[in-house]
């Protein structure tokens, strides 16, 4: 049951995208179309789910007991960094099909601040591991909800005569701002 | 500019030197500012303690006595207060999770009999101009809870059937913050209940 | 490039957030008052400056295939250091912005200044680049924050102009996306002349 109120906080209550404001360079970056937001989603809901095991494994194993906390900002974007260039080799290895789908989206999640946030917030909270686990995997639920959604009503919006200064990036600001905006109806749920 | 030549032995060695200089500077930084944000601390702490107890000469434990909550998972902090011998008071650091902006910290002060003094807010991330007017510098909201023993004052917002006049439109701000008195209420009548002899 | 130019190329022409759209997250998450906004911004400025000033002194020692991972150790320590310093003087700033301050190391303007600028180029120009760059940052948020909060708190840096309920919404998460978007629409109008 805890589980469940996790993950529905996280994918609704507290998206991450349109509540927290984390992840937003790719949610504006690579959304034009549905299928690259579907590719990127799976990226992020694979590295996320594997980062956040880890660096919650350095947080308790190797940061508390040694009390160096303030090692933790760099001890895990150089997890994350370096995850990301194992998971692209032996992705790339083991199932090429799989790295045709995602391989493209892999370089770009490091700079992804969702990851990175994802897993200071696990910290922050005082998770078991498990807890994380759902944690992490809500999170990216919620990410992927919000870039396909996003992505959906994007590829629409081309179509539209808008006035120059607002074509592009500030059109799809609207829009992201009006999503999150029925999002917020989610408050309160959990 | 000519880029350095990456070999094996230059690669391991500039990344261990870099490391090793980072680590060796946080540590320094990390220890010059440790005490600061300890100072800090204290400083939060204490005033938040004048604020909600009466008058008092000394806190017994000072540094708290750590109480597992009636309901959530993280424990609450009762600071105990005395003037001679007498207990004049107690104050509880409580917290909420039903925040806008996820878990915030309160100190709540009762009297013996468990009517609420003041509280005071220890450390929140509520939208500015809406959840931070719980702020007692920022609006009289937190002053209708002072003196009110929640026995037969309902510690929910009105809209919810109790006697709590919500922020204006910052309900789940309200909310939290009577989420977060009553957990220091139920919890201190339960422990006091407890240990009376 | 003179140095003028260098400096001040990051407040319109350039400007890291209406312009080149970086940085977008802490952009949008802290900017619920000016004062959030400008403190984001200097922070982020001092973390530009001094990762800039370290790159460009170590650029010709540090081999080429480990360039990236220094760079991400030099960017991440600064970074601790402005939380920890923060956290020490400045510590209700310090609760507000939150889990942004960590994240200025994934901040792409941060790393794209190293990576492009501060590693090809002397110290001085570097110095200058990540002071105009950070500043035209602080520039957009504080603008952003003040935009936000004059609409929906009616106050600015704090303090209260009208006794009156502000148009709710542009304090509130929706509120960051509008804002920027009417912001980025200006900025284009104002520079296509």
């Amino acid at each position: 049951m805890e589980y469940i109120v996790i993950i529905i906080s996280a994918v609704f209550v507290n998206n991450i995208v349109l509540a927290q404001f984390l992840g937003l360079c790719p949610f504006v970056g690579v959304s034009s179309k549905v299928k690259t937001a579907t590719g990127m989603s799976g990226a992020v809901l694979f590295v996320m789910f594997i980062a956040t095991v880890i660096t919650w494994l350095i947080q308790n194993y190797i940061l508390l007991p040694f009390k160096i906390e303030y090692m933790q900002t760099i001890a895990f974007i150089l997890v994350i960094s370096s995850l990301v260039q194992m998971v692209e080799i032996i992705l790339k290895k083991i199932s090429p099909s799989l790295f045709q789908a995602l391989g493209v989206f892999l370089p770009l999640i490091t700079t992804n601040c969702a990851i990175l946030g994802v897993t200071l917030l696990t910290v922050q909270n005082d998770f078991k591991l498990l807890e994380a686990v759902f944690f992490a995997i809500g999170h990216a639920g919620g990410f992927a909800l919000a870039l396909i959604i996003f992505a959906g009503i994007r590829e629409h919006l081309d179509l539209i005569n808008l006035p120059k200064g607002m074509r592009g990036v500030p059109a799809a600001l609207v829009v992201a701002g009006i999503l999150s905006l029925a999002f917020m109806g989610f408050a309160g749920l959990v | 500019m000519a880029k350095k030549e990456s070999t094996l032995l230059n690669m391991v060695l500039t990344l261990f030197l870099v490391t090793a200089a980072a680590g060796l500077a946080l540590a320094l930084v990390y220890n010059t500012t440790l005490e600061p944000i300890q100072q800090v601390e204290k400083e939060v702490l204490e005033t938040a303690l004048g604020r909600v107890l009466p008058e008092f000469d000394k806190i017994e434990p000072p540094s708290g006595i750590e109480v597992a909550p009636e309901n959530g998972k993280d424990p609450l902090v009762f600071y105990p207060a005395y003037k001679g011998e007498e207990p004049v008071g107690t104050a509880v650091k409580t917290y909420t999770d039903q925040g806008f902006s996820g878990r915030f910290w309160i100190m709540v002060g009762f009297s013996p009999d468990g009517t609420i003094i003041n509280t005071a807010v220890l450390e929140h991330k509520e939208t500015p101009g809406l959840g931070d007017k719980m702020e007692t510098e920022k609006s009289d909201f937190p002053d209708q809870f002072k003196g009110e023993n929640p026995a037969d004052f309902g510690l929910s917002v009105t809209k919810d059937g109790g006697d709590v006049d919500a922020i204006t439109a910052a309900t789940i701000s309200s909310r939290a913050f009577c989420d977060a008195v009553d957990r220091a209420y139920k919890t201190f009548m339960n422990k006091n209940k407890g240990g009376a002899k | 490039m003179n140095k003028w130019k260098i400096f001040s190329k990051g407040f319109i022409k350039e400007n890291p957030v209406f312009v080149l759209l970086l940085g977008l997250c802490p952009t949008l998450g802290v900017t619920t008052s000016a004062i959030n906004g400008l403190g984001m911004g200097l922070a982020t400025t001092f973390v530009l400056v001094m990762s800039n000033i370290v790159v460009s002194l170590v650029k010709s020692v540090i081999p080429n295939k480990v360039r990236i991972p220094s760079f991400i150790v030099i960017i991440a320590s600064f970074v601790t250091i402005v939380d920890l310093v923060m956290k020490a003087y400045v510590p209700a700033l310090h609760s507000q912005l939150g889990l942004f301050i960590p994240l200025i190391v994934v901040n792409c303007l941060v790393m794209g200044r190293a990576e492009a600028f501060a590693s090809k180029n002397s110290l001085g120009d570097s110095i200058l680049d990540g002071l105009g760059m950070g500043l035209g940052f602080a520039f957009a948020l504080t603008l952003l924050g003040a935009v936000r909060e004059i609409l929906g708190s009616l106050s600015i840096f704090g303090i209260q102009f009208a006794e009156a309920d502000g148009m709710l919404v542009f304090v509130l998460a929706p509120g960051a996306f509008l804002g920027l978007a009417y912001l980025i629409a200006l900025m284009r109008k104002i520079t296509d002349k």
